[in-house]
């Protein structure tokens, strides 16, 4: 029998089995079991239906209301007071209220929460992003999220996987956001589709562990099960500093696993890339971009909301204005990262330059509240999706960046990168 | 044996969640509150037609975006009895298994069924037919396992049953 790739031998540890193979159905035990407060509503009402009332492990299910919070309305509010009604019940260890909570992808990680080694669920497309840690994790339903906090199991079918071997190293500006949309404009929305995106090559220890969540964040939008990081040095200092003492344990994939295909990437060949409206996978670089005027820029989400992303877009406003008549709002995605921002003198940046800056929130990325686009409006975008209407009118348009472009733009007020300024 | 016939709806590739069921609705958990802003931003008078029973056919990568189950929920609740697909959206797949709502992964149907025609899916054998053309197809059929959670109305059924 073949090797195991990273995921396959995640989740045959946490069948019970030796081994796994790619299409094969299995029951795994789970380390975490994530919801938010659109997801978790729906949850909790399916729980109310199984014979077995209560949660499996009380310390090990997240509930993050981050989407419409602070609550933007009754109905949200009504939702969120679900959720922290429920969390209370059930003595959930890791609820996360206004003042403490984040956008659950950042926050969940900076925690502590998610390790390598961990098979974790979470009732949010985004939950793919602790691959960046060596983690199995993916997104599912509220029923899946119900039934694993009423089990602690969930079914799996156990994915085949694409590799990406990484060399090089990237170029000033260029970041993990530009190494996934340009993966996305390569391979297209459904080019991992039910697969395992796997990481690896001498390039991984360049990225930063910012840069590779960023790039596992967005392997569901090549239509990924999950996205995979081997666990390096850099892995661990991260651990170090925000799980220690919590146990992992490091998985590898095996020499001779299969992969459906392999792609080697050159780092230090890509440049800034920007996927235009209305597929991640319609990607451009500024060689073939003409004049795109914008109305707005968004800076945040658990894409691009972390200290790496908002020290860029800081680096690029510093002593800059934004231009007139562009609304430039900044979101760092957790507290944590939004008092370091503050800590670095990066808020007073942001004020000076005319960008307004706001508490943790999902907000505009999912075109929730704070920045929603009117008809015909064109937004530069660090989120992870510009399907129609995501942030807004169906004639909006979203421009999907990274933090440096998203600010260059911001400047000048179409789409730019920093060279322009 | 089960059976869903109905009136097709045909949608094209990458028929994302945000279009089936827009954000600015997931304030509710209300089954027939979603159902009515069912594929608004695609399809503004689909919730004004759809009759009980109707079928979606789309082609790739159907239910793409965020895993949000309010959007095979919006359709099942809107009467829909069926989708058919070239491929799916993992994360949909999963949720539309786990509710209850039948989808059928079938290439040729997906290509060659036109909007407005009549079908008809056995879900024990998989078989399509396009009553309006006549022609028949083979979708895939679910492993077992799957076959069991559908069988049982949705996960929650299953694992109380167990
Ligand atoms: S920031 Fe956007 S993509 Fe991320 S969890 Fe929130 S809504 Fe989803």
């Amino acid at each position: 029998m073949a090797g195991m790739t990273m995921s396959q031998k995640i989740l045959a540890a946490h069948a019970g089995l030796s081994e796994v193979k790619a299409g094969q159905l299995i029951e795994a035990d789970l380390d975490l079991v994530l919801g938010n407060d659109i997801t978790s509503p729906v949850a909790i009402k399916e729980m109310e239906k199984f014979n077995s009332k209560g949660v499996f492990n009380k310390d090990k299910i997240a509930l993050v209301p981050d989407h419409f919070v602070p609550n933007k309305d009754i109905k949200s509010a009504e939702n969120c007071k679900c959720v922290r009604e429920f969390a209370k019940r059930n003595s959930i260890t890791n609820y996360f209220e206004v003042g403490q909570m984040g956008i659950e992808h950042a926050l969940l990680p900076e925690k502590g929460l998610t390790v390598p080694g961990d098979l974790i669920i979470g009732a949010d497309s985004h939950t793919c992003t602790y691959g960046a840690l060596g983690a199995f994790s993916t997104g599912v339903g509220s029923t899946d999220m119900a039934a694993g906090m009423a089990t602690g199991k969930a079914w799996f079918k156990v994915p085949s996987a694409i590799k990406f071997n990484l060399t090089g190293k990237l170029n000033e500006y260029v970041s993990g956001k530009d190494v996934i949309l340009h993966i996305i404009g390569m391979i297209g929305v459904d080019g991992a589709l039910y697969k395992s995106m796997e990481f690896t090559g001498e390039g991984v220890k360049e990225l930063s562990m910012d840069d590779r969540f960023t790039i596992a964040n967005m392997a569901i939008e090549a239509g990924g099960k999950n996205g995979i990081f081997p666990v390096d040095e850099k892995a661990i200092e991260y651990l170090k500093e925000h799980a220690p003492g919590k146990e992992y344990k490091i998985f590898e994939a095996d020499p001779d696993a299969e992969y459906d295909e392999e792609y080697t990437i050159d780092l230090s060949a890509l440049k800034s890339t920007v996927a235009f409206p209305h597929l991640p996978e319609n990607t451009h670089t500024f060689d073939d971009i003409d004049d795109i005027k914008i109305d707005q820029v968004v800076i945040g989400s658990c894409t691009n909301g972390r200290i790496d992303d908002i020290r860029m877009a800081a680096k690029v406003l510093k002593g800059r204005k934004v231009a007139e008549g562009i609304r430039c709002i900044i979101i760092p995605a957790t507290q944590a990262i939004y008092m370091q921002a503050m800590d670095e003198g990066l808020l007073k940046i942001f004020i000076e330059a005319g960008a307004v800056v706001s508490t943790p929130t999902c907000g505009p990325c999912l075109g929730g509240y704070m920045g929603i686009l009117a008809s015909g409006e064109r937004c530069v975008s660090t989120t992870n999706r510009n399907f129609v209407g995501r942030m807004g009118a169906t004639d909006s348009e979203i421009y999907l960046a990274s933090p440096a472009v998203a600010a260059a733009s911001a400047v000048t007020g179409k789409l730019s990168q920093p060279s322009d300024l | 044996m089960k059976e869903a016939r109905g009136n097709v709806f045909k949608f094209g590739d990458n028929v994302d969640t945000d279009v089936i069921i827009p954000a600015r609705y997931l304030n509710t958990t209300d089954h027939s509150e979603l159902a009515a802003h069912c594929m608004e931003d695609i399809d503004k008078t689909f919730i004004q037609k759809v009759q009980k029973g109707d079928i979606i056919v789309a082609n790739k990568n159907f239910g793409c975006g965020s895993s949000r189950e309010h959007a095979p929920i919006a359709i099942k609740a809107a009467g829909v009895s069926c989708v058919i697909a070239e491929t799916f959206a993992r994360i949909f797949y999963r949720n539309s298994i786990n509710i209850g709502l039948p989808i059928v992964e079938c290439e040729e149907a997906a290509k060659e069924i036109n909007e407005g025609d009549v079908v008809s899916i056995n879900f024990d054998t998989g078989v399509i037919t396009d009553e309006t053309t006549g022609k028949s197809y083979q979708g895939q059929a679910f492993p077992p396992f799957m076959q069991k959670i559908i069988d049982s109305e949705g996960l929650v059924n299953y694992i109380n049953a167990k």
